[in-house]
């Protein structure tokens, strides 16, 4: 049964109260570095209150708001990824011992219970997508999951979209609807507080509320229309698999090689691109070994090395490699699109990058012949991965140079 | 794997250079004294002992090839060498001083010294491995003392280190640090240059001067478009590429096309 209450806005500090009391340690949106971020909350005093964002492609600005409220601003470059897929994380470590056997050892987290404040519709969906990547199956992935099964979420109904937010266009938002514990719906003198799950309506019924007016849960409605009518960037009717796949030799790949810089940021704070790479470090004596798991980019052609050659070598291609990833085979693969509208890749691209245009032009038949495939850059010989320096005998790299 | 009857031999050695990235190394403290413990360092004038003739496992070259004399020291220590590994911009890209290549070199010197025909330099400053092979690249300006570190110890473990080619970005949002590109405006290299430092500027609210050379696939001449776009004048686009790393082809080359660009515009300004 769906629990709505009314939360008074001079009771709003009771919730992290409550919360902490519960044994959650709170995370919650702040700002930092000319940015809304996602860190240890020390009180509501600290939430970004009257302050609103400016996003654009290639552009991110704070401003100050026309309102007093807490959550008058959509994504920031963070969404959920960082707390549940670490960053940087070591998974194991192995040590020899004086008898010359290998000990290995597990490195689980030391994950706490934490609660989440803040979190959009359009994070919840890339968190359900996180979800079914990190956890199917017979071997789920143990960090992953250590770190999310202590996650307790306060999502907030968006009440207006950001200039890059399309999640309408995707089916996520902007209204929360799954994967939240509370669900706040912010009004200028409170909240509507909607628990979701048995403990939701735990720490709801430890809240001082009352009951939520008709007039109240109209508002959160209102807001809820608005930010979806303020909402502009669409997605190509149809298939976007099966037009993805059609465009694989469209010419439009090779327009973005005068735009696209490879350096990843899209795959960054993407809520759903979840590659990584493992680095082995090695103490002095070589007795102990750590083995680190950290955040990688499929623009990083390292992340397509395979036994001697760099797949996909070209820069036109990588980028064909995500999107038709993102919004393609990803379909065949987690039974829906990997995008879920939050705008981030759009806004944090360095050069403004917008997917919804880029897919917009590759749903369209060339203007002129298509070539064969993306036309490899002039002087690069595809599959190889170009030395740095100019004019030398090949530095060997990590993996083609062999020890004797 | 490196001989086990004796201790590993180490030598870092200096051409034309500022003694940043020997100092970089040697500011490890504790854990240079570590790898003290089980290699001997035979050669390091920064830190004592010289002994440049010594044959070693790894010898770590810091600096560029810029005088007649270099080249010949440079084959040398090649030959009593196992592995070569350059470190820093000088040794793996020429470096700073390299600007002369671009610049009548012969001409500054006339200008600056009393007795220019004592100066030995030769016309252009180079990499390291423009003369001879190398067999491990570490950039930056000066190098990441860790990564030094890095290399040696997976060098004395049996393997090739482990380098990442990510850009500057990759780090940056590894480390949650916000563009400072996207949300302050900011000019920042850090889309097109190799990451190694740990985002360092940008976790400090500058932009990246891509001291660590370029990103394995660099568009430097998408993002110099961009910056033109933006509002930045053709002349201090090619001025940042064509900085610390400017012999490196991929700032090199999209920086020569805009320095064209501002002798181009400055042509067409005289012209009535």
């Amino acid at each position: 049964m769906k629990v709505q209450r009314f939360l008074a806005r001079d009771r709003f500090p009771s919730l992290l109260a409550r919360l902490e009391e519960a044994g959650y340690d709170v995370i919650g949106p702040q700002v930092r570095d000319h940015a809304i971020v996602f860190d240890a909350l020390a009180s509501v005093e600290a939430l970004p209150r009257g302050i609103t964002d400016d996003q654009a492609p290639g552009r991110y600005r704070l401003a100050a708001s026309s309102s007093d409220r807490y959550f008058d601003w959509a994504t920031g470059p963070q969404a959920l990824k960082p707390l549940t897929f670490a960053p940087r994380e070591t998974l194991w470590t192995s040590e020899t011992r004086d008898d010359g056997t290998l000990v290995f050892r597990e490195r689980l987290p030391e994950a706490r219970p934490t609660a989440v404040i803040g979190v959009r519709a359009c994070d919840l969906a890339a968190l359900a997508i996180h979800d079914r990547h990190f956890l199917h199956g017979a071997a789920p992935d143990p960090h992953y999951r250590a770190r999310r099964e202590n996650l307790f979420l306060v999502a907030v109904n968006c009440a207006r979209s950001a200039a890059t937010c399309f999640c309408t266009a995707t089916g996520d938002g902007p209204r929360v609807t799954h994967g939240h514990d509370l669900a706040l719906g912010e009004l200028d003198d409170g909240f509507v507080v909607e628990a979701h799950t048995d403990r939701g309506r735990e720490l709801l019924a430890t809240l001082d509320t009352s009951e939520a007016t008709a007039e109240a849960l109209a508002e959160v409605e209102a807001g809820l229309a608005r930010a979806a009518d303020q909402q502009h960037r669409r997605l190509p009717a149809g298939s976007l698999p099966e037009q993805l796949q059609a465009a694989v030799a469209h010419p439009h790949w090779q327009d973005l090689d005068d735009r696209c810089l490879t350096c990843g940021n899209c795959t960054a704070v993407c809520p759903t691109c979840f590659c990584q790479t493992h680095v082995d470090a090695i103490s002095l004596d070589g007795r102990e070994a750590s083995h680190v798991r950290q955040w990688e980019t499929c623009f990083n052609p390292d992340h397509s090395y395979i036994h001697g050659t760099v797949i996909r070598a070209e820069r036109p291609q990588r980028y064909r490699q995500w999107l038709t990833h993102k919004f393609g085979t990803w379909v065949a693969q987690y039974g829906r699109s990997g995008c879920v509208g939050c705008g981030r890749c759009i806004a944090w691209c360095p050069v403004g990058i917008d997917v919804t245009e880029e897919l917009a032009a590759l749903s369209q038949a060339p203007t002129n012949a298509p070539d064969e495939a993306p036309a490899p850059t002039p002087g690069r010989v595809p599959g190889t991965v170009p030395s740095k320096a100019q004019g030398q005998a090949p530095a060997p790299n990590r993996r083609e140079g062999k020890d004797d | 794997m490196i001989t086990p009857h004796r201790r590993p031999r180490i030598a870092v050695h200096k051409f034309s250079s500022c003694d940043g990235c020997q100092l970089a190394f040697l500011n490890l403290g504790e854990p240079l004294l570590a790898l003290a413990e089980h290699v001997d360092i035979l050669h390091f004038a920064e830190a004592g002992p010289v002994d440049e003739s010594a044959e070693a496992d790894i010898a770590f070259i810091e600096g560029s090839v810029a005088t007649s004399t270099d080249a010949a020291r440079l084959r040398g220590i090649r030959e009593r060498s196992r592995y070569l590994v350059t470190i820093g911009a000088c040794a793996t890209a020429g470096g700073l001083q390299a600007l002369r290549n671009l610049a009548d070199g012969q001409a500054w010197i006339e200008g600056v010294y009393a007795s220019p025909e004592d100066i030995d330099l030769m016309a252009d400053s180079t990499p390291i491995a423009r003369t001879v092979r190398v067999d491990l690249e570490l950039w930056g300006c000066p190098v990441n003392g860790e990564q030094v570190l890095g290399a040696a110890q997976a060098l004395l473990a049996g393997h090739l280190p482990y380098v990442d080619h990510a850009a500057v970005c990759t780090e940056c949002k590894r480390r949650q640090a916000v563009c400072v590109m996207v949300a302050q405006g900011t000019p920042c290299l850090g889309p097109v240059t190799g990451t190694g430092c740990g985002a360092l500027c940008p976790r400090w609210q500058r932009g990246c001067y891509a001291c660590y050379g370029p990103a394995v696939q660099a568009n430097a001449a998408a993002l110099a478009s961009y910056l033109a776009d933006s509002g930045m004048p053709p002349d201090e686009i090619a001025r940042r590429l064509l900085f610390i790393n400017n012999q490196a082809p991929a700032f090199h080359d999209a920086g020569r096309d805009w320095q064209a660009r501002v002798i181009q515009r400055s042509g067409d300004e005289e012209t009535p």
